[in-house]
This record gives structure tokens, C-alpha cells and sequence, in this order.
């Protein structure tokens, strides 16, 4: 089975084991949700937003044996990222004061948003021929029709049509689907030594 | 507002949109972290082993490491530095 279809818990006991390949496996599921925290959540410029998702994934590394449970590893992976971004706004608001704090508030509901965008996002992966990266090179990478039609080797007058197709694939993919997971608004689930 | 489980085109290409990838030196860096500690728990050992190179390794790390043959990544270079200090 290939990586990219494990649930996380399995990928989590491969990275314990020292399984590279599940390491990188796990960043590359994980780098988007991570990246948009620090970025769109907690509007980090990139060089403190590079800092903290390298740091992120150092401490990830560092403490992937002591998870008490595996499947929580997304939870843990967001709380760790928040509690980075809001000390590196408060060390940075301390030479430099905020213009507008962030409401806790409102970081809750911004990565509950996100906590769906992954579980969307997974879903792209179970859909056939090129509709996945299609759908993800059209929302999330904000290609044009002609890019996308030039990669992937197809008439760009056939894309627009193609990812209403493809967005109907996934609605139904999704509708239905047993919800994964618990938003990470929620701190009282996981705890980060 | 985003209702959980139901979806149109609309609230899906809001959600898709919502993760754009993170950018390529920034998740390669990452996934090298294993490699990455490997090599810095060498060059941590050898520091302590050879002043000559501790002494150069903090005066310009990046130049020691080029001439000594490592290949660390630049956003790894903050850690190996406070380790080399402590």
C-alpha cells in the first residue's frame, strides 16, 4: 500500500521505527496544514513562519516517541504550531507592538476551518485519472487553465468542465464519510510536554 | 460559514483553497531533519574532538562545514550552532 493511503497513526508508528520514507510522508501530509497556521492563522511574515515550521517539525521528530496516541498526531502537530506562532508574536511584539492582536477566538475557528480543509484534502487522493491534482493545482496552487492543461498534457478549453466533473466526484466522496476527525479547537485534548 | 459534511462546489473550492502547498525548500528541509541530526551529531562529535575545527566552526560555520564535506541545510544551521555553543 502506498504511504499516501495510511491513516496517520500508521505512519506514526513507521516514523518511530526510523522508516524515512514514512518521515517524509508524514511532513508532506502535514506541511500545508502547518504552513497555513503560521501563515494565514497567525499571519507570521515568512522568515518567523520558516522558523516556526521548521521548528514544528524538529520537535515533531524529537518527541514522535513519546505520543501517547498515535491517530492524535494532527491535534498535536496543530497545538505545538499554535503555541510556537503565539510565542513568537509576543517575543516579537515585544520589540515591536502588534498592530492587532489575535483573538484566540477566532484562531479556533480559523483552524477548525482547516482541520475540514485537510480531511477535503485527503480526499483528493482516493480520486481517478488526474482529477486531484487538477482540483489541487486550480484551489490551492491558483494555476490557470492553460498551466494546468499544459502540465498535465490536456486542451485547456476541456479544464473548467473537467473540475466541475471532479469537484462532483469529491462532493460525493465525501458526503457520507464518517468524519475523521475532532477539530483542533478544542485544547483540552492533547497535551505537549 | 462552512457546514461540516455538506458541500457545493463553492464551499469546496473555499476548503481546497484554503491549504496551498508549503513552500519546497521549507518541507525538503524538514523531511531531511533525520539525515540532518545524523550529521550534526558528527560534526558536534568531531568539534569536541578537534579544536582546530571547533575554533573555525565558530568562526564561520558554513565555511568549516563546506571544507570539512557536510551538507547541512541552511535552516538546520541555527540548531547546529547552539549546539556547537553549548
Amino acid at each position: 500500500m502506498s504511504l499516501g493511503l495510511l491513516a496517520d497513526a500508521d505512519v506514526v508508528a513507521r516514523c518511530r521505527e526510523g522508516d524515512q520514507q514514512a518521515w517524509n510522508e508524514l511532513v508532506s501530509r502535514f506541511s500545508r496544514y502547518v504552513y497555513a497556521i503560521t501563515s494565514r492563522v497567525y499571519r507570521l511574515g515568512d522568515h518567523d513562519a520558516e522558523d516556526v515550521f521548521q521548528e514544528v517539525f524538529a520537535r515533531t521528530y524529537e518527541r514522535i516517541g513519546e505520543l501517547r496516541d498515535d491517530e492524535a498526531i494532527r491535534p498535536w502537530i496543530a497545538t505545538l504550531t499554535r503555541r510556537l506562532c503565539v510565542d513568537r508574536l509576543r517575543a516579537d511584539s515585544r520589540e515591536q507592538p502588534m498592530d492587532e492582536p489575535i483573538d484566540p477566538g477566532e484562531s479556533d475557528n480559523a483552524i477548525e476551518m482547516l482541520d475540514e480543509a485537510l480531511a477535503v484534502h485527503e480526499g483528493l487522493k482516493a480520486l481517478p485519472e488526474h482529477c486531484g491534482e487538477i482540483l489541487d493545482r486550480f484551489f490551492a496552487r491558483d494555476e490557470s487553465y492553460r498551466t494546468i492543461g499544459e502540465a498535465l498534457d490536456l486542451p485547456p478549453g476541456t479544464i473548467a468542465s473537467r473540475i466541475s466533473r471532479c469537484l462532483g466526484k469529491l462532493k460525493g466522496q465525501l458526503e457520507g464519510r464518517k468524519p475523521r476527525f475532532q477539530p483542533s479547537g478544542d485544547r483540552t485534548e492533547t497535551s505537549i510536554a | 460559514m462552512i457546514t461540516k459534511g455538506q458541500y457545493d462546489e463553492e464551499s469546496l473550492g473555499k476548503l481546497l483553497g484554503a491549504l496551498p502547498p508549503a513552500p519546497e525548500g521549507w518541507v525538503a528541509a524538514a523531511q531531511e531533519l533525520p539525515r540532518a541530526r545524523l550529521e550534526m551529531d558528527d560534526i558536534v562529535a568531531r568539534a569536541e574532538a578537534d579544536a582546530e575545527f571547533r575554533a573555525a566552526a565558530m568562526k564561520d560555520l558554513e565555511g568549516a562545514l563546506e571544507a570539512a564535506g557536510y551538507d547541512i541545510a541552511p535552516a538546520h544551521l541555527p540548531v547546529l550552532r547552539e549546539r556547537l555553543s553549548a
